[in-house]
């Protein structure tokens, strides 16, 4: 069980979020100009390092926010939170 | 032809609940048909200061707070949502107040008030009753009166809060469709306070 820091809630149990996903994924500038393969590997293809991994969470059963933070895919550590409280998103 | 009557979420449990409070110990109840409106709106705009003359009170903008404001009561829920209790049967008048103070801005104000029912944990074993289902620091230093909290108990979601008051008092806001199996749970979690003499 991993506790995670919610920017709003303080620290919370693992089972009250729902992971979102790498986070830092733009939305491509253009998407009609993109090629087929270009396009699948926005929707698609993800990093998967071993380490440090910026990623969103959703603070489900409290708040409802979204936010991301830095986890070690590999000790379960939260390295840091790179997202300030956002009201918006 | 039968009478049409309202029947609140716990009413069939309200047997089970009363059997399972020990006085003086931990005492378990529903509170029926409080008034429960959802707000929502920029904390930072101006409709925020309007809505705080409204009601009384200026809305609770830190995290897992609440206010008091006459005899409504304000739970942050959110950066931007709040809920506003109070008495039965005040919505309409509540829901008016606060779209009126609105003025158009962009904002919600609900009648959410069938959507939970809340049930009161009231005794010096409230926070330990309420730990076997809940992993929150329910100490008063780190969850005073006043605090609140949006959280799960016996994987179910709630909002808990803690009222004012010497001995330990909260609510539990449970959404109307788990009400049920959660005071099972509160049951069976109360029935080891039913032996006093064990507790001394």
């Amino acid at each position: 069980m991993m506790s995670i820091p919610c920017p709003w809630c303080g620290p919370r149990d693992e089972i009250e979020f729902h992971y979102g996903g790498q986070a830092g994924v733009a939305y491509p500038q253009d998407p009609h100009t993109l090629t087929d393969e270009d396009w699948a590997q926005f929707l698609f293809f993800r990093d998967n390092p071993r380490g440090a991994f910026g990623e969103r969470w959703l603070h489900a059963a409290g708040c409802r926010r979204w936010f991301s933070l830095r986890r070690d895919t590999v000790t379960n550590r939260i390295l840091d939170r790179h997202d300030t409280r956002t009201v918006g998103q | 032809m039968a009478e049409i009557r309202g029947e609140s979420p716990l009413a069939p449990r309200a047997k089970l609940l009363a059997e399972a409070s020990v006085p003086d110990v931990l005492e378990l109840g529903e509170i029926p048909f409080l008034t429960q409106v959802a707000l929502r709106l920029d904390p930072e705009g101006a409709e925020a200061a309007r809505v705080g003359a409204a009601l009384g009170a200026p809305l609770p903008l830190a995290p897992g707070t609440s206010v008091v404001a006459g005899d409504l009561l304000v739970l942050w829920m959110g950066p931007d949502e709040w809920l506003v209790m109070g008495e039965q049967g005040r919505a309409p008048e509540v829901v008016s107040a606060l779209t009126r103070s609105l003025e158009g801005e962009h904002g919600a104000v609900v009648d959410v008030s069938g959507q939970r029912t809340t049930l009161e944990v009231a005794g010096p074993r409230a926070e330990e009753f309420l730990n076997k289902g809940c992993p929150l620091d329910l100490h008063p230093f780190s969850f005073g009166p006043g605090r609140c909290a949006q959280t799960l108990l016996a994987r179910t979601e709630v909002a808990l809060l803690r009222r004012h008051g010497t001995t330990p008092v909260f609510w539990v806001l449970v959404r109307s469709s788990f009400a049920r199996h959660l005071a099972g749970w509160a049951a069976d979690a109360a029935a080891e306070y039913g032996a006093r003499d064990t507790l001394a």
